[in-house]
């Protein structure tokens, strides 16, 4: 069981991170990437991760192991953004491969309904008057209750 | 000899620094009696929740840090 899990600072390509995965996973019967990027929206000119050095990767690594736990797969790939981004840049990719189709979806779906409310980052919107933090959404919470 | 209280997510923008150094050693009384006004409100809600040395701390009022201790206040998270 393959396991990687990457806190990033600076843009990357979500490409150059699952032609790898996937490559390194021969026999598989389906690979489920899901990527998120930051939306366009006519008053957010950036979006601002923070994370916690002693915390954030270690909660990452802890959400795969247990997403391993839970479904029958080949690998995992977790790659979540820190810091200032701007509209279309990648924030998160998670990627898992599986043999059977099924385990890999919903392992991707379950690693970021956890990924967007339970995990160590904070974030803030810049508007043309300034930063805004974010709170949580109720929406946020409804979705980790799936998987309870 | 210091205790590092690290302020995460708006708690920085309250305390007016992401991290500042208190005297060790440093209870959660001792913390309320360092953070006065809008920051010590919003660490005293529930919640807001506290780790030491990177590790959650299940009741913040059993806070119990020494000199070379991390303590981070946590606001809750915004999601990726």
């Amino acid at each position: 069981m393959a396991r990687d899990v990457r806190l990033l600072t600076e843009p990357f390509n979500p490409g150059s991170f699952v032609g790898p995965f996937s490559n390194a996973h021969p026999g598989l019967g389906g690979v489920c990437t899901f990527v998120g990027e930051v939306r366009s929206d006519d008053e957010v000119e950036a979006l601002e991760l923070i994370h916690y050095e002693k915390m954030t990767l270690a909660g990452m690594e802890q959400l795969a192991d247990q997403a391993i736990a839970r479904f029958d797969l080949m690998g995992l790939l977790v790659v979540h953004r820190s810091g200032v981004m701007r509209v279309g840049e990648p924030i998160v990719l998670v990627s898992a491969a599986a043999r059977h189709r099924r385990e890999a979806i919903e392992a991707v779906d379950f690693t970021m309904d956890h990924l967007k409310s339970d995990s160590w980052f904070w974030k803030r919107e810049k508007r043309a008057d300034g930063w805004h933090w974010i709170e949580p959404r109720e929406r946020d919470h409804s979705d980790l209750a799936r998987w309870a | 000899m210091t205790v590092k209280l690290v302020f995460l997510g708006k708690l920085g923008d309250l305390a007016g620094t992401d991290e500042r150094s208190v005297e060790a050693p440093l209870d959660w009384q001792g913390l309320i009696d360092e953070l006065q006004g809008p920051i010590g409100e919003a660490v005293q809600q529930d919640r807001t929740r506290i780790a030491l040395n990177g590790a959650l701390l299940a009741d913040k009022t059993a806070l119990n840090a020494v000199s070379g201790d991390e303590v981070a206040l946590l606001p809750p998270v915004s999601g990726g």
